[in-house]
């Protein structure tokens, strides 16, 4: 595994935004275990593949992004559309089917869609928006918008071509895209170097597209990296490729409780007591005396309840009228 | 009806294509074109040379041979601000197309519950008979008509080249345009001033009323030689092309069957589960209580296309196999 990199020209990140970023992580995990709860009382139908564990990848890159940047997502797809500023209410909605989520209920769990956020939607093919992302980079530059587009996908997405095609694209026209790769080291339920020949960081270097790897544990690590390859992109120096090593703690969905055949437990407590994103943040605020530990479980709390009650929203919600299955398939 | 009078002005299939994509990038700056050896080169049928003089490089962008990234980048282009038309040389190559095309540009937005939209358009070709073998003349334009949220126009004038394109750029959704490869050097009439043909209307390209031969694209042309010759003996043929498949004008179909009792559907993709089984069902359904004759269905056969020039020739309906079919439905000998 990559050791974590810092530029020598990193800055600080100021307080406020660690605590921001510490309150964003709780919020996914939260949101995610409110989602398993959900789940396993049958009350959410269909499928849900839960970001636990991988909350400081898409915190500290979000975090570097103004609200009218783009996003394209995964079906592991909650935690970025939570930390590029979507509502935890329209989300469970969305989730439950309801005509208030999101996408009115048309979407569900592995398509959320936010144009207000800049969220270009989640996908269920796997690499299905590594095209989107590199069109929506393509936009900004051919409009001069200065927007980037940051475009997140599993390590399983290094198996498909069309990536390698967008990539060689987004080089050709310096295009201003952030190919972000989280490697939880699955592949559903394969490890990833029985699917991975060669090197990550080599495919994008065969294209000349900067690339880098970060903790994708250490907030701060993901967060100056993504600070630093989005002021590039903007200045028109893209695309850049950011492969954040992180972990998926769940199952590749709810359902997958049994992994022993493919990962040992020990493995899972491993990365779980010693390289726990949301653990990793708060003792070194702690440690730095950036904050208190009282604090800190004031975050969480206040989370907690936020959380609850967003659930409680979207329980309630409507489904939508039978009448509206043909609405939309057209403009 | 947005639709001008017909002028004295002819054009080439290709150069009403040409004109189309012309006059819709003066009219908006968000239209570009991108696809393989599109700039400079002007594609292989050189349908689009003199375009990359007039927009430059910025707007007609020559890309790499990677059909799935390029029309995936479209797609995203499409959500953000612009107006892709993407080529694809041969409608053969839509299958390294399909994850984009059905499953992003179809779906976006349905699944995002109308928020995003995908105004783009692909252009790609059909039609067997160019010695081109298996994998360079397929029509392939029921795929994508199969699909909810896709728009599909295959135009057989040049005319109704014009119109159907700058209708597809303008659309707010993805339509997929195909364009009849052995029609590109068909002269038609197409006037100098601006019109627009709507998605959705049929146009009866001949009147008649003894038979209908309902006919798509390379087809239609096709369809009214075997009219000429159904003349001479005494058979009145009504030749209508829907120039969409989706949205199709089911009722302008169904009527004509209506009034003449007899219809054949004639189109270049496989017949099997193909358009000439979707059109032949609507009108059957539409116009049951009328018909004289069971609707009868003419595709290519169901072989790869062949490259020897005998062997190829027999793999797709002709003049003369509409004609016969006609004739044995008219019971004429």
């Amino acid at each position: 595994m990559s050791v974590a990199h810092h530029a020598e020209s990193d800055r600080p990140i100021a307080t406020d935004k660690l605590l921001r970023m510490y309150r964003q992580m709780w919020t996914i995990r939260l949101f995610e275990e409110k989602v398993n709860d959900l789940y396993t009382r049958a009350l959410m139908p269909g499928l849900a593949h839960l970001y636990i564990g991988e909350e400081a990848v898409a915190v500290g890159i979000c975090e570097a992004l103004q609200s009218d940047d783009y996003i394209t997502s995964t079906h592991r797809g909650h935690g970025h559309c939570l930390a590029k500023g979507g509502e935890p209410s329209l989300m469970f909605a969305e989730l439950l089917g309801k005509e208030t989520g999101y996408c009115r209920g048309k979407g569900g769990s592995m398509h959320i869609a936010d144009p207000a956020t800049g969220n270009l939607g989640a996908n269920a093919i796997v690499a299905g928006s590594v095209g989107i992302a590199t069109g929506a980079a393509f936009s900004s530059q051919q409009l001069g918008s200065k927007k980037v587009a940051v475009c997140f996908f599993g390590e399983g997405a290094l198996g498909q071509g069309s990536l390698y095609e967008v990539m060689n694209l987004a080089r050709l026209w310096q295009l201003p895209v952030l190919y972000v790769c989280e490697n939880n080291l699955y592949n559903e339920y394969t490890h990833y170097s029985e699917t991975t020949a060669g090197d990550i960081l080599a495919r994008p270097a065969a294209f000349g597209v900067p690339a880098e790897s970060v903790d994708g544990q250490d907030v701060r690590a993901v967060h100056q990296a993504a600070t630093r390859w989005v002021g590039e992109l903007r200045e028109g120096n893209g695309p850049a490729f950011l492969l954040c090593n992180t972990y998926r703690y769940r199952g590749h969905h709810v359902g997958d409780v049994n992994r022993e055949y493919y990962r040992p437990k020990q493995e899972e407590q491993r990365w779980m007591s010693e390289r726990d994103p949301i653990q990793v943040l708060g003792n070194w605020l702690i440690e730095g005396r950036l904050a208190a530990k009282a604090e800190l479980d004031q975050v969480r709390a206040e989370v907690a309840a936020a959380i609850e009650q967003a659930a409680e929203f979207a329980l309630k919600a409507p489904y939508p009228g039978v009448d509206q299955v043909e609405d939309d398939i057209y403009a | 009806m947005p639709e001008a009078s017909t002028a004295q002005r002819e054009l080439t299939f290709a150069e009403a294509i040409r004109e189309a994509l012309a006059e819709e990038m003066r009219r908006d700056v968000r239209v570009f074109i991108m696809g393989e050896d599109v700039a400079e080169a002007g594609t292989p049928f050189k349908v689009l040379s003199g375009l990359v003089e007039e927009f430059g490089k910025a707007r007609v962008l020559d890309t790499p041979i990677s059909e799935a990234g390029f029309t995936g980048l479209a797609v995203g282009a499409a959500m953000t601000g612009l107006r892709p038309v993407v080529d694809i040389m041969f409608g053969d190559f839509i299958t390294l197309t399909m994850d984009q095309m059905v499953n992003q540009a179809a779906k976006v937005h349905y699944m995002s519950g109308g928020k995003w939209n995908v105004p783009m358009v692909m252009r790609t070709t059909l039609g067997a008979t160019r010695r081109s073998a298996a994998q360079h003349s397929q029509s392939l334009h029921a795929w994508f008509s199969h699909i909810p949220g896709l728009k599909v126009a295959l135009p057989s004038t040049p005319y109704d080249a014009k119109g159907l394109l700058k209708t597809a750029i303008r659309d707010p959704n993805p339509v997929v345009f195909f364009e009849d490869k052995m029609m590109y050097k068909l002269k038609g009439p197409v006037p100098a001033g601006e019109y627009t043909i709507p998605f959705g209307v049929a146009d009866v390209k001949r009147e008649g009323t003894d038979i209908t031969i309902v006919a798509t694209s390379s087809m239609v042309q096709v369809a009214l030689g075997a009219a000429s010759l159904l003349d001479e003996i005494g058979v009145s043929a009504e030749v209508i092309d829907p120039r969409t498949t989706w949205p199709l004008d089911e009722r302008t179909l169904v009527e004509s069957a209506k009034k003449t009792s007899r219809a054949i559907v004639v189109d270049e993709g496989y017949g099997r589960y193909g358009v000439t089984g979707e059109i032949a069902s609507v009108i059957a359904e539409g116009a049951f209580y009328n018909l004289d004759a069971p609707v009868k269905r003419m595709g290519a056969m169901h072989v790869p296309i062949p490259f020897s020039p005998p062997l190829e020739d027999v793999t797709v309906p002709t003049e003369q196999t509409v004609f016969e079919m006609a004739r044995s439905m008219c019971r004429r000998s």
